[in-house]
Order: structure tokens, then C-alpha cells, then sequence
């Protein structure tokens, strides 16, 4: 069954599952892998959502590659070109700051997707640490890390992070990834744990347990290599989530502050004057950050597609 | 307002099947050259491929197979159940008393089930709806093909348990299906396919999902009720020993091909085609999804991409040179039986 | 039912305290990371000290194991737990009213808006979500796939700026200068909240509340169905002779209403969190937008309080919807 409670169960589409292979699937020689690969060259959703990912990921790394303007460089803005709409050689206009808009949305990427990559590897750490122990050990160790997650799913995530960052003074990059973390680990580790126990059920762990394998060989060998294709989905999900999450906070007024460049502060500034009909102060960065985070989604998605079995 | 009224008007036609002119000489159901198809992304598969069967009253026919070979999809044909998409019935016949099914409008050819032809699934458990309770879902027959009002379905539906033989049956009628018993929940099945008295009962491995010994028992009532009611079953089941039990004439298919039918005696004495041989020497199981039998080798043909000739010539121990090239027809052989083997002489004397 | 009933309740608890602590918990670390919240509600100019000490004083924040970094202060939490339980969840930074006040001058205005949101995502959801289930893989299908995934990856407060100025602003300014139309339906298309039309100008913040949901709803209904209409009951009802209509109509949708119930109660916490940002933007003045000045404010009596009463109701209701669970769901009940 599909788990509502994670934007992942959310997205799945329950296709075929149990329908009896038979004796064709039996004759395939493709590896899962293999085809893996083969689906997703051939799906346009792929190379669209990959495409976009790669330019979002390079507008973080070196910003200077699609940008010139950098709006933390005060002698780019000029006060007086402030909100100027946009026009034939700034098809992009101009910032609340005067900066080019697009140098700015350019240069915002970074704070999003690293607080975005920062929470998903820090999530991805804890889940799969907890999720194979509880998972693979069982027991007390599971029961009481169950009763964790489920104290974790009764505080509504939102409302969590908004206590945390009202109180914290200093919100950077490390403080807004760390409170994303905390609130969000519960989830994936949930859907490792069942990855583990469903792997620790297959007949090739019990042959590596005869043969004498150590539990910590089977889980390097075994378990963590067979649950790695839902950590790769829901990791890539995630990030599309946690690049709105973050805007979110930021709209909030409780994550980066200005000066900081980012996408949520450029959405905040530009509400307002939208209002008054600058509009592209408002739908331009707000593009960018439904863009990026569709493209994650739409990758994570087309990915578990590929990966997952039960799907052909 | 009548009764009659009131029921038309929640949509309930009683009087549909009244005015199909139904052939009371003709046979109780005659399957003339079936086919049936599954559109799938590898290709198209021929689950049924040429099925012809004849039931009569009080008969009971057997359908034997390995795993997958299409007979679960044929008892589907005959009840209309069929997903279409994916599946399509691409040619052949279903007479009931002379009418084609087929041909019958669909809101006509509703009340043939239940009311005519009615079905036993194998799985009880899931294929009772879980959320509602036993008396509800035997009493909805009633609702909707009836007359009846609520409370006289529900009466109904306490007698029926009781002729299933379900204890406390008053009070039992209210329990959802997780609460009874395996072997009472598939008397809860075979209650629900006698709630109309049909001519015709299909059971599809009625008895799979059982232990053996309340298998005998649900086995028991339900040849006691077809004896009982003069009704036309058809049973589909792994279990040989069943099969001889019950069954008064089989029809062996292999990958959607009829390729024996005759008397249970003759079958299980001299078998007249190889295929049919080997199953009746891979006694006592035959019913393990994937593996090989003990007396045949190999596993059947990949249903999209059937073999040329004759379908079972891969592992057939009695395979020669024609048989890679031509298909066998379905021969008449002596004794009111048909084999679709060239060599079904030799397989009788081996 | 009573046993089921009875465990659930045991359960219930553990997490009610649990939750509570860790609020509790993450309030304190933030204190002690960040200095108490007293000093930051001034900013750069403030009070004399002996004002501050008082202050803090009159807030219970003047415990010394605020001081001490990841001290859980056990002893403030069991204090704070009878004050909980006595219903005093604290006052306000700067009025230093209690919260509950103002919650429940405020309750009305959010319960309106909540009830508009959760008609809205459930009665559309479910029908696109039952309609893609029955046309699968056709065009109706694609689209309400493609649409929902679209809607997934706008946040609140995206769709709701953006609604209120191509809709609220360009639109409705547009519509209310019609003099064909009368004035209340331009005021469904309000920039922002008016006391006037209690109902008519929550409806454009309600759909932007609903919306995540309603894509959510849409997809898992989606699935649901689909997995349904190839249950083995589903084909005996067809054996029964059921007509088409009943099917899907009784013994597919049914079933197939489950997981959703589940994903409703679940979707409270997300109502909530997406008040506070629809609230705000449409100057709702509701509990979310308390929340919502709260953290503009850096008003940690406000955020505290108003988290700490939402959360319990997040969990009573989770509450109830697993027992609706039970009653829909006999092999629950009777277990
Ligand atoms: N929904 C479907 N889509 C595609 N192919 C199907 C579908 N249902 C059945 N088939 C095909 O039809 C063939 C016959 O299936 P069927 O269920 O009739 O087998 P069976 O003889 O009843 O087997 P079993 O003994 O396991 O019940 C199968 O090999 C399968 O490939
Ligand atoms: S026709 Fe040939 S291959 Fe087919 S069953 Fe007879 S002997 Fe075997
Ligand atoms: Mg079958």
C-alpha cells in the first residue's frame, strides 16, 4: 500500500505489483540495472527533469557560468533602476534592490538547493544508519525507535521548524538544513527500515548467513546495496521538497535574512509591489522556485519508475 | 406503488431474462470455439485458443491444466467478467439453452449471472468484499435481482447459511468475512452461487485454499447441492484425486488449447494424449506456480510468442518432425473422446 | 471495537507527552543556542537590564538551566505540563494577553476557512481522483496526473502570492468594475480578507489552502481505485450480476475511501501550517495569521503557545480519524 504520509507515497501510482509474472518474466536477461537504464533513456520526462536539474545544480556551483551581475557586488545594483520592469536587454528586469533580477535569481540558487542538499544528505545519513539497524536487528532497538518516529509524525512539520527557527537568533545555511533535519529524518527512516526487512527476508541473505557472513558483511553487502534505489527516489524527491520548504520558511521571515540572496527573500520583497502591479518581481523568482523543485519531483519520480521492479 | 414498480424503478429489470426465449431441448451451455486474448506491452497473448465444450444438466465437466494455461480465463468468458482492456474475447461462442451470451445486451446478460451461471473463487477471504458484512453481500443477490426488500433478503440470507450448513447462521449473518473460518468462508462463497438456484455452477479451485480435510467437507456440499438441485458444474481444480471423484467427463488444456477431452474414466485409465499422460503421472501435486512436474519437463510456452506445430512439442516425449511444422486438429477418437494429438493411437496403447 | 478502542488510547498518550516534550525540548535548545527570547523581542535598543530580569521573571524564562546548553530541563517541562493542563498555555510577549484569548477570538475566522479548504480538496479531490482511477492510462487520467504533479511543486504561499495578484488583484479588479455583476461575487475574487462577507472572501484563501491537498487527495484516490477495481471482490460483484454502476459505485469506492480517510487526518497538520502562510498573505485574521505576526515579531510567547495548542489538536484528531478508521475498516474494528 501507498504511505500518504510522505510526499513519495503520495506520487506513487500502486501500478501492476502482485500481477503473476510467469514464465515470460523468467526469460528476460536484462539485469535490473540494465533495465533501469533503458527505461529512463527512453523517457523524454527524463532528459526534461535531468536537463533542468543539472542547470539548477551548475546555477549553485558557479553561479558566474549563467550570470554576471552578482547582486551581492553592490556596484552591479543601482538603487535608481529599482524595480524597472523588464525590457528587450533585461528581458528579466530589475530587483526591490536594483539589481538585474537575473543575476539575482541566478545567484539565490546556491542558499536554496545547498540548505536542500545539505538536509537530504544529512536525512539520508540518519535514515539509512537507523533504519538498517532497526530494521535488520529488530526488537527492543526497532520498537523503540517506531515509538521515536511516531512522537516525530505527531508534530506536524511546519509548525515544528517555526518554533525552532522563531527562537534561534543566527539562520544560516547550517542552522535551517540542521532544523529541516530534525523534523524531517522520521520519514525516510520509516521506508528504510521497510527496505531492510524486506531485503532481510530474501533468499540470498540466508545463503550469505550460512556461509558464515558477519551481520555487518550482509548489511554492507546485502542489505544497504538492495535499499539503495529508495534512498536514491526519495532523496531525490526530497530535495525538490526541501528547496520549497525552504523558500517557505524564508517567506515566513524565518529563514536566510536579507542581504542574503535567495529565492524566498526575492518573493517576500516582490509580494508587495506585485500588488501594484510590478509583477515580475513576484513570478519570476516564484518560477524558479516551482521549476526546480518540479524538475526534482518529476526526476525522483521517473526514477522510482525505473528502478522499481513491480512496476514492469 | 407495487412492488414491481418500486424495483424498476431502482433500476431492477425482474422481468428481463422472461423475455429471452431460452431453448428448453437445447444443451444447458455449449462453448464453441472460444478464443480470448490479452492485449499486453509484450505482444498479444492467446490465453484461450480454441476451446469447444458441451455441459449438460446435472453434469459435471472438469477442466484440468497446468498453472496459467488459460482456465480461469475461460470460466471468466463464460460469466462476461472479463477486463476488456486488456482482455478481448476474439471469436467462438457461449450458448446457454441455445441463446449466445454474446449477443445478449448487457443489461439483459447481467441477470444471467447469479441468476443462471453463478461462480466459486478460489480465494474466499479476498473474494468477499471486507468491509461489509456476509448477510449484506448475500442479501444484495436478492435486492438486485429480485423484488426482495431488505429485511426479506436478509432472511434469505440466514436460510442460505443454514444450507450451507453454517452454524448459528441468525446470528452469524451480521459477521464480516475475517471472522469465519477458511472452510466457512468458502461456504459463504458456494451460499452466495446457490442464492438464485442457476442451472450452472463454475468452480474455479474451489477447494485450493484449504486444509485437506475441510477440503473434502466444502467438496462434499458442494456435489450434495449440485446433485441436489440437478445443476451443470464446472469445476476447474489441481487435485487429481478430486477430479476423479467428482468429475463425470474433463477437458485437459495446454496453453490455451483443449488438447483432451474425454470420460474421467478413460482419462485417468488410458490417457490419449501425451500431455494428459504426463499429468496424470506427476500425481499427487500439480499446482506449483513456475516449477516443472515431475513426469514433464520444462515449463509451458510463453503465451505471446506460442512455439510452431504443435504446442506441446518441446517437451513432449512422443514429439516427431510434424509436430515442430503442423498444428494438431482436435481428432475424434473412438469412444466419444477427441485428443489434439497425430499420434493419440500410440499414446492409448503406451 | 472496545479492545481497539482501548490500545489506541495507550498509544495516544505516550505521543501526546512525547510531542509535548519535544516542543518543549526544541524551545529550550533554542534558548540556550540563542538567548532568551526576551532580548530579542527589542532588537538593537534594549531596556535596562533590571526591566529584562523582570521580565524574564514574569515568563518563567529565568530558570538557570536555561544557561546550560542541551539541558532537557525536566523539572520547566513537568511545570509546564500542569499549566497545559490547568489550560494556561501562556501569554503574549508584548500585550501579555493569554494566547487563549486571543485563540479564541480568533478560532471562528480559521474554522471557516478550514471548513471552505477541506470541502474544497475532499469533494474535488476524490472526484478526479475516482474519475483517472475508472479512465486509467486515457486522457482524463494524463491530465489529472499531470496537473496534480504541477500542483505538488508550487508551495502555499506561492500559489496564494501569485493568486492574489493575477486573481484577487487583475482579475477581481476587472470584475468589480463590471456593473453587470453584483457585488458580492466580485468579493469572491478579494485581495484580501473583509468582515464584511465573513464567507465570500475566505473562498479564494480557502482553495489556495486546499490545494496541495486536493492534488494529494487526487493522486492517492487515484491509486486507490486502481488497486480496487482489480480486487477479487470487486470481480465477485461483477459474478453476482451487480450492474456496472453499483461496482464501482458501492463495492470499489467504498474500499477505496480508506486510505483517504487516513491521509485527511494526517492533512490537518498541513491545514495548519498552510494557514499560517494563507493567512498572512491574505491578512486573515485567523489563528495562522496570529502564528504568522508571531514570527514576524519574534514573538516566542505567541509562537509557543498557539504551536503547543495546535499540535494537541493535531493529535485529538488524528485521534478520532483512526477511530472513523475502525468503523470503516471491519477488520480493524474486530480485530
Ligand atoms: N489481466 C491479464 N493481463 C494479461 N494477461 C493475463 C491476464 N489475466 C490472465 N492473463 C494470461 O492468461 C493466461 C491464463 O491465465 P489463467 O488465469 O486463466 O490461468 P489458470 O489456468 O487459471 O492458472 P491457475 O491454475 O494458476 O489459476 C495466463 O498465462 C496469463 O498470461
Ligand atoms: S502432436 Fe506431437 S508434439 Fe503434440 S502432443 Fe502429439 S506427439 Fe506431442
Ligand atoms: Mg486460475
Amino acid at each position: 500500500m501507498t504511505d500518504p504520509h510522505s510526499l513519495e507515497g503520495i506520487l506513487s501510482k500502486g501500478e501492476p505489483g502482485g500481477s503473476e509474472p510467469g514464465p515470460a518474466a523468467k526469460e528476460r536477461s536484462r539485469s535490473l540495472t540494465a533495465d533501469a537504464i533503458y527505461e529512463l533513456v527512453r523517457n523524454p520526462v527524463f532528459w526534461v527533469a535531468g536537463t533542468l536539474v543539472v542547470i539548477v545544480l551548475t546555477m549553485a556551483v558557479v553561479p558566474g557560468l549563467w550570470a554576471n551581475q552578482d547582486p551581492n557586488v553592490s556596484a552591479e545594483c543601482d538603487i535608481q533602476l529599482a524595480q524597472r520592469s523588464p525590457s528587450w536587454d533585461r528581458p528579466f528586469g530589475y530587483t526591490t534592490q536594483g539589481c538585474s533580477m537575473w543575476g539575482a535569481v541566478v545567484y539565490g540558487t546556491r542558499n536554496s538547493v545547498f540548505v536542500a542538499i545539505a538536509g537530504t544528505a544529512a536525512i539520508a545519513v540518519i535514515a539509512i544508519t537507523l533504519g538498517v539497524i532497526a530494521g535488520f536487528y529488530g526488537r527492543w532497538i526497532d520498537s523503540v525507535l517506531s515509538r521515536i518516529t511516531d512522537i516525530f509524525f505527531g508534530l506536524p512539520f511546519i509548525l515544528g521548524a517555526i518554533i525552532l527557527l522563531t527562537i534561534l537568533t543566527t539562520r544560516t545555511v547550517w542552522t535551517i538544513s540542521a532544523v529541516i533535519t530534525v523534523f524531517l529524518w522520521p520519514q525516510m527512516t520509516r521506508i528504510m527500515r521497510g527496505a531492510t526487512i524486506a531485503t532481510k527476508q530474501r533468499d540470498f541473505v540466508d545463503a550469505a548467513r550460512a556461509v558464515g557472513a558477519s551481520n555487518f558483511r550482509i548489511i554492507r553487502k546485502h542489505i544497504i546495496p538492495n535499499s539503495l534505489a529508495p534512498v536514491i527516489v526519495i532523496g531525490t524527491i526530497n530535495l525538490g521538497q526541501l528547496i520549497a520548504i525552504e523558500s517557505t520558511l524564508t517567506f515566513l521571515g524565518i529563514g536566510f535574512q536579507p542581504p542574503t540572496v535567495s529565492w524566498g527573500l526575492l518573493i517576500q520583497a516582490g509580494a508587495g509591489p506585485a500588488l501594484g502591479g510590478t509583477t515580475h518581481l513576484l513570478w519570476i523568482p516564484c518560477a524558479f522556485v516551482v521549476i526546480a523543485t518540479l524538475s526534482f519531483i518529476l526526476l525522483g519520480d521517473v526514477l522510482r519508475d525505473a528502478l522499481d521492479p513491480r512496476m514492469r | 406503488m407495487s412492488e414491481s414498480v418500486i424495483a424498476s424503478q431502482r433500476g431492477i429489470d425482474v422481468a428481463a431474462l422472461q423475455r429471452v426465449h431460452f431453448d428448453r431441448d437445447a444443451p444447458l451451455l455449449e462453448v464453441d470455439d472460444l478464443h480470448v486474448e490479452f492485449h499486453t506491452r509484450d505482444g498479444t497473448a492467446k490465453a484461450v485458443n480454441g476451446v469447444s465444450f458441451t455441459l449438460h444438466e446435472g453434469e459435471t465437466l472438469g477442466i484440468l491444466g497446468e498453472s496459467g494455461c488459460g482456465k480461469s480465463v475461460t470460466a471468466q468468458a463464460i460469466m462476461g467478467i472479463l477486463d476488456i482492456p486488456p482482455a478481448r474475447v476474439a471469436g467462438g461462442k457461449i450458448l446457454f439453452r441455445g441463446v449466445d451470451l454474446q449477443k445478449m445486451e448487457e443489461k439483459t446478460r447481467r441477470h444471467i449471472r447469479a441468476n443462471k451461471i453463478a461462480m466459486i473463487f478460489q480465494d474466499a477471504l479476498s473474494a468477499l468484499n471486507p468491509v461489509f458484512t456476509v448477510g449484506w453481500q448475500l442479501g444484495e443477490i436478492y435486492r438486485k435481482h429480485t423484488e426482495a426488500s431488505r429485511s426479506q433478503a436478509k432472511a434469505k440470507a440466514v436460510e442460505l447459511l443454514d444450507l450451507v450448513g453454517i452454524p448459528a447462521a441468525k446470528e452469524r449473518v451480521n459477521s464480516f468475512p475475517h471472522q469465519f473460518s477458511g472452510g466457512m468462508r468458502q461456504r459463504v462463497m458456494i451460499a452466495m452461487a446457490l442464492a438464485l438456484e442457476p442451472d450452472i455452477i463454475i468452480a474455479d479451485e474451489p477447494t485450493t485454499a484449504l486444509d485437506v480435510t475441510v477440503q473434502a467437507q466444502v467438496m462434499k456440499l458442494l456435489s450434495d447441492l449440485q446433485q441436489d438441485y440437478r445443476m451443470g458444474l464446472i469445476l476447474i481444480t489441481h487435485d487429481m484425486a478430486v477430479m476423479a471423484d467428482v468429475a463425470d467427463k474433463i477437458c485437459v488444456m495446454y496453453a490455451g488449447n483443449a488438447v483432451e477431452q474425454a470420460d474421467v474414466h478413460q482419462i485417468y485409465s488410458r490417457p490419449a494424449h501425451p500431455y494428459s499422460k504426463g499429468l496424470l503421472e506427476s500425481i499427487p501435486r500439480v499446482d506449483m506456480k513456475g516449477q516443472e512436474l515431475a513426469a514433464i519437463k520444462g515449463l509451458p510456452p510463453v503465451l505471446v510468442d506460442p512455439p510452431p506445430g504443435c504446442p506441446f512439442h518441446p517437451r513432449c516425449t512422443f514429439a516427431r518432425e510434424r509436430c515442430q511444422e503442423e498444428k494438431p486438429e482436435l481428432y475424434d477418437v473412438p469412444g466419444d473422446r477427441r485428443s489434439a494429438c497425430f499420434f493419440w493411437e500410440e499414446v492409448i496403447s503406451s | 471495537m472496545g479492545r481497539y478502542l482501548i490500545r489506541r488510547l495507550l498509544q495516544f498518550i505516550p505521543v501526546l507527552l512525547g510531542a509535548l516534550f519535544l516542543l518543549h525540548y526544541m524551545t529550550v535548545v533554542g534558548i540556550q543556542i540563542s538567548g532568551d527570547p526576551v532580548r530579542a523581542l527589542f532588537g538593537d535598543n534594549p531596556p535596562p537590564e533590571s526591566v529584562l530580569a523582570a521580565m524574564r521573571a514574569d515568563y518563567g524564562l529565568d530558570n538557570p538551566c536555561l544557561d546550560r546548553r542541551f539541558d532537557p530541563c525536566v523539572a520547566m517541562f513537568v511545570e509546564r505540563l500542569g499549566q497545559y493542563a490547568t489550560g494556561d498555555f501562556g501569554i503574549d510577549l508584548r500585550q501579555g494577553r493569554p494566547i487563549t484569548e486571543h485563540l479564541g477570538e480568533r478560532f471562528p475566522t480559521t474554522m471557516r476557512l478550514a471548513l471552505i479548504a477541506v470541502v474544497f480538496e475532499t469533494v474535488l479531490g476524490i472526484a478526479l481522483g475516482v474519475l483517472a482511477g475508472l479512465r486509467k492510462d486515457r486522457f482524463v487520467d494524463n491530465l489529472v496526473r499531470a496537473s496534480t504533479v504541477l500542483l505538488i511543486a508550487f508551495p502555499v504561499f506561492i500559489i496564494g502570492t501569485l493568486i492574489q495578484v493575477y486573481v484577487g488583484v487583475k482579475l477581481g479588479n476587472w470584475i468589480r468594475g463590471q456593473d453587470s455583476m453584483p457585488d458580492w461575487f466580485g468579493q469572491m475574487f478579494t485581495v484580501t480578507y473583509s468582515a464584511d462577507y465573513p464567507w465570500l472572501s475566505l473562498i479564494l484563501p480557502g482553495l489556495v489552502l486546499g490545494a496541495f491537498s486536493l492534488a494529494a487527495i487526487a493522486r492517492l484516490t487515484r491509486t486507490s481505485v486502481i488497486e480496487n477495481l482489480r480486487a477479487d471482490y470487486v470481480r465477485t460483484a461483477k459474478a453476482k450480476g451487480m450492474p456496472g454502476t453499483r461496482v464501482v459505485g458501492v463495492h470499489t469506492l467504498r474500499n477505496s475511501l480508506i486510505p483517504v480517510v487516513t491521509y485527511i487526518g494526517f492533512d490537518i497538520g498541513n491545514l495548519m501550517a498552510g494557514a499560517v502562510v494563507t493567512e498572512g498573505i491574505f491578512g486573515v485574521p485567523g489563528i495562522g495569521q496570529f502564528v504568522f505576526q508571531g514570527t514576524q515579531n519574534k514573538d516566542a510567547g505567541i509562537v509557543v503557545g498557539t504551536v503547543t495548542i495546535l499540535v494537541l489538536v493535531y493529535l485529538i484528531f488524528n485521534l478520532v480519524v483512526d477511530l472513523l478508521y475502525a468503523v470503516l475498516d471491519p477488520r480493524i474494528r474486530y480485530d
